[in-house]
């Protein structure tokens, strides 16, 4: 485990990536926080003000205490599903996988629209409510409404990394522990779980970070004091000079990287890896008929809750009027023909960015996990860290960095460099690098060290170990971060809409922004967003298929 | 393996940055645009059937997101047009010299809408359509709840609406700024405040959006909504069951075109502006998603019946005038205090006057004049204004704004000082409200 050139040669070109697309463009924009407006030298009166300024502090303890509760809300939802479709003999197993991770494709400005048409004061549950019960459930109502929307909306982070790590798990040690007599919840608590930790964190760490950093949500419920929105509203409309934007952004960064920087702690020391190999992880049990009607049920009412935007959003799409109803007036397909013009320009572009900047994310996300874990390179951490802080930094940000970077270098025929698609999919994939790292990180550390010593000492060089033995053990944490990062890419907005220099160039979220520009546009926003989902579904179907087929493979039959 | 897949990830970046290249022709138009594609659908298609040869590439971002974009790639500029409606953000272009001045040759446009100049007297932008602001609600919600219709900015104060209305932030939409300042101007400054803190106790949400308001009032998620009128106009031409009414106290603002500075394709930005104004362009505006008020008088002619003519409804004509300058002075502080005052405290503030909505009904059931002057006192704690009209136009608090060398005090400071002012007074006027409410009960 010494450093070879080539690790070391690795390790350089990825900071190089983190330092010409992530770290010059942010500071480009971020230095702003410590300057004294109008100019002037450097100074740090501007965090002064933060603490003194009640809004901020109070939005700070909102954001912290509503990012803890959805992580206990969105584990709740994600164990059953996880624990069932991977340890059972569970007819549908890869279809719930499949629908459980729609939540995080939720398409921008519609899915609220959907959201408050459901579940809003004057939704339909509510309006049901009242007509039946003389009552009304305030879902969506101040701090308490983020943590219902948040957990529905990210808990299939959880959902997948943990999936993965249990499928990862070895069931000898599953079966040890039943030759010892354990069984049933003792031998999940006891066994599976401690194994299946490191996906769990992954997954949870992500959730507090992204729930943190997120605008979209609380915005779509009007809730402004939180950490991330204040950041969002004083950037775009106080103005790009305002240095508090840039300080809230900053504390959101440092956050970001606090809640890694305390995961490695708490998963320091400990050893997760496994050796024995090649048993396609857990076995599967059968479920007796009345544990079967019991595990069906609550598979059925968790995913009935966390696709219940989606039902509006589909509802939408074919709605002529729907308002103060239930349900809409009457249905059309005007709004798909409508779209359906335009949105195959838009479709290919998705499809295109979102797959190149997943491609990059596995890439570098892989190399990452495998310098920090499996090498002693000197500040390898940072490279994990600097990666981390993507999720923090606000796409507009972002954005404007790039922008800021980039439209003063020219191309050879004189067009500017930000102008080219290419550097959309740039963003986008420094964007969603962190969840493909995530991802990476947890399957990497589930591997045993050993396995590769075992090839190096039978002759095998470095780089044949990494392709023969790592990264075959790797694919089903690396696919999950594919797909995690591929469909979060599809639907990502703030850094392309300021990005986006022409329609031709312009991806799915875009042309629903464009549309939702009024009041007319939601029918047509909606199909175009059932449209992305589709999609982006049925890549990940494809991709689980491919995840089954590969373990099925190298699994039980051999 | 890590290695040469970055490798082959690197060069197969080049390949694609090299084959991008090269895609601007002549002809082509470069626009940045608030505007939605329901607006800007028609026009493009209108537009390169006049202009044979022209084609219009729109570029659609939000109004500050525009004037940012047009300001970090000046250095660079591959836009022709700036196309939106606030005059503010046309301002701040000009001020900023991202604006370079035309002269449309066509005649026939009118001089003033309402009472406002439909062109900058400088040249640097032209009007070429106008919008007034006011209040729609959805039927529905309103029969359901058994409420009121309202016809005037007040009316959204009285008790029936508390908590059943919606605005948008005037510091993240051009046209509630403008509102707000129509209101501060058309009653002043202390009355102006007083008022829109009434109306404000009534708030269901402060949106940050502006096409948040209109769709909140559509899907029925609040009853009345105060919005810009085309947003109501498309919202009807959608078939939502909504309706709509200028307020006495409004203003028409035209909606503005300008040519950006060191434009690619100057020649065919103007051609764009003249085919605005023409008399085809102008029908265009006549459309049931775009439904905005033409500066050609001569339009109207040919508008469906019940369409609102600024030119010849009384309720439009000789409206409040609008005095830019002054807005333009003091933009980012009535923005603020809104923020400060409303936004941040909607809470106490709400409390406050849902107590004082009691008060009004108790002391109408039996009258009690030391209640009435506690809830009097309550109101005055409520309209307090940490400053005045004269210091909100000042060189200081601007400079606060724009981090001048004058400044008294930084922004930060300032949004403490003011919050914490808002808060200090709802409370106290929380107190009285209560006190007041036990003495008439």
């Amino acid at each position: 485990m010494q450093r070879s050139p080539g690790q070391v040669a690795l390790a350089l070109a990825i900071a190089l990536f983190l330092g010409v697309f992530l770290i010059v463009p942010v500071a480009t924009v971020v230095y702003v926080a410590f300057t004294e407006k109008g100019g002037g030298g450097l100074t740090l009166v501007n965090f002064l003000d933060f603490g003194r300024t009640d809004l901020f502090v109070r939005s700070f303890w909102n954001s912290v205490y509503v990012s803890a509760m959805t992580v206990v809300w969105a584990s709740v939802l994600a164990l059953p599903l996880a624990y069932l479709t991977t340890r059972f003999e569970f007819r549908g197993a890869m279809l719930v996988q499949t629908l459980g991770f729609l939540p995080l494709i939720m398409p921008p400005f519609v899915g609220a629209v959907a959201m408050q048409l459901l579940f809003g004061r004057n939704g339909s549950v509510n309006l049901l409510l009242d007509e039946w019960f003389d009552f009304k459930i305030g879902f969506m109502e101040g701090l308490n409404g983020v943590i219902f929307l948040q957990a529905i909306h990210y808990f299939p982070f959880i959902l997948v990394n943990l999936s993965a790590a249990l499928r990862n798990i070895d069931r000898s040690m599953e079966e040890a522990a039943q030759n010892l007599g354990s069984h049933g919840l003792r031998l999940f608590r006891r066994i599976a779980l401690p194994l299946a930790l490191p996906g769990y964190i992954a997954g949870a760490s992500l959730v507090f970070v992204k729930v943190f950093d997120d605008v979209a949500t609380p915005l779509l419920l009007n809730v402004k004091e939180m950490l991330a929105p204040q950041a969002y509203l004083r950037i775009t409309s106080i103005g790009i000079d305002d240095p508090m934007g840039y300080v809230i952004s900053v504390v959101l960064i440092l956050v970001a990287v606090a809640t890694m920087w305390v995961t490695a702690l708490v998963m320091k020391g400990k050893d997760y890896a496994t050796t024995q190999r090649g048993g396609g992880g857990l076995a599967r049990r059968h479920l007796r008929p009345r544990e079967q009607a019991l595990a069906y049920a609550v598979v059925i009412l968790i995913l009935a809750l966390v696709l219940a935007p989606h039902v509006g959003l589909v509802l939408l799409s074919f709605a002529t009027v729907w308002s103060y109803s239930p349900l809409p007036d009457g249905y059309t397909l005007a709004h798909y023909t409508r779209v359906l013009g335009d949105s195959s320009v838009y479709i290919k572009n998705t499809l295109l960015y979102a797959g190149l900047a997943a491609t990059i994310d596995v890439v570098i996300g892989g190399a990452i996990a495998y310098l920090v874990l499996r090498t002693r390179l000197r500040g390898r951490q940072w490279l994990d860290w600097a990666a981390s802080t993507a999720l923090a930094v606000p796409g507009v940000v972002l954005g404007i960095g790039y922008l800021r970077a980039f439209y003063g270098v020219n191309m050879p025929d004189g067009t500017p460099l930000a102008t080219l698609w290419i550097v959309i999919v740039l963003a986008i994939a420094i964007r969603r690098l962190p969840y493909a790292l995530r991802a990476a990180y947890a399957a990497l550390q589930q591997i045993s060290v050993s396995l590769e010593e075992a090839a190096e000492n039978l002759g095998a060089t470095k780089a044949r170990t990494v392709r023969r033995v790592v990264i075959p053990l790797m694919t089903g944490g690396l696919l999950a971060g594919f797909v995690t990062s591929f469909a979060t890419a599809a639907v990502e907005l703030s850094a392309v809409l300021i990005l986006v220099q022409s329609n031709s160039d312009a991806p799915l979220a875009y042309g629903l922004y464009v549309l939702m520009q009024t009041p007319a546009g939601r029918g047509a926003g909606a199909a175009l967003g059932v449209i992305a989902v589709l999609i982006v579904a049925i890549c990940m179907w494809l991709s689980q298929l491919a995840v089954d087929r590969s373990q099925r493979a190298r699994g039980l039959d051999i | 393996m890590f290695r040469r897949s970055a490798l082959a990830l690197g060069s197969a970046l080049g390949v694609v940055l090299a084959s991008g290249a090269g895609f601007a022709q002549t002809g082509k138009v470069t626009v940045v645009t608030s505007f939605s594609k329901d607006v800007t659908d028609p026009i493009k298609k209108a537009f390169e059937k006049a202009v044979p040869g022209a084609t219009l590439e729109v570029q659609n971002r939000n109004t500050n997101a525009g004037v940012k974009f047009i300001e970090e790639t000046r250095g660079n500029n591959q836009v022709d047009l700036f196309w939106a409606s606030a005059p503010d953000a046309f301002e701040v272009l000009k001020g900023k010299k991202l604006l370079s001045p035309y002269k449309p040759k066509a005649t026939g446009i009118a001089e003033k809408v309402g009472s406002y100049p439909v062109n900058d007297k400088d040249g640097f932008y032209s009007g070429f359509a106008a919008s007034g602001y006011g209040i729609m609600w959805n039927e529905r919600y309103v029969k359901a709840n058994k409420l009121p219709t309202p016809k005037d900015w007040q009316d959204l104060a009285q008790a029936p609406y508390f908590d059943h209305v919606s605005i948008s932030a005037p510091s993240r939409s051009g046209t509630t700024h403008l509102t707000i300042e129509t209101i501060l101007q058309g009653e002043g400054w202390d009355k102006g405040w007083r008022m829109t803190k009434d109306i404000a106790g009534n708030l269901r949400t402060v949106t940050d959006r502006s096409f948040g308001v209109p769709e909140a009032v559509n899907s029925g998620q609040v009853g009345y909504g105060i919005v810009i009128d085309f947003f109501a106009f498309s919202s009807q031409g959608a078939g939502f069951p909504v309706k709509f009414v200028y307020p006495s106290v409004t203003t028409l603002v035209p909606a503005n075109v300008g040519v950006v500075a060191n434009a690619p394709n100057k020649a065919g930005a103007e051609a764009f502006i003249e085919f605005l104004l023409s008399p085809t362009g102008q029908e265009v505006l006549l459309e049931p998603t775009i439904r905005r008020l033409p500066v050609r008088p001569e339009t109207y002619a040919k508008a469906p019946a019940d369409y609102p003519n600024p030119f010849k409804d009384k309720n439009l004509q000789g409206l409040l005038t609008f005095n830019a300058e002054l807005s333009e002075k003091r933009t980012a502080a009535v923005d603020t205090l809104f923020d400060q005052l409303i936004t941040f405290q909607l809470e106490p503030l709400k409390a406050v006057t849902k107590v004082l909505h009691e008060v009004d009904a108790a002391l109408k059931k039996k009258d009690n004049a030391q209640a009435r002057a506690l809830a009097k006192e309550a109101r005055d704690l409520i309209a307090a204004m940490p400053i005045t009209a004269a210091q909100a136009a000042s060189p200081e608090i601007k400079a606060a704004f724009t981090g001048g060398k004058q400044k008294s005090a930084r922004q930060a400071e300032l949004e403490q000082q003011w919050a914490a002012f808002a808060k200090e007074k709802y409370t106290a006027a929380k107190a009285k409200a209560d006190e007041a409410l036990k003495l008439a009960r």
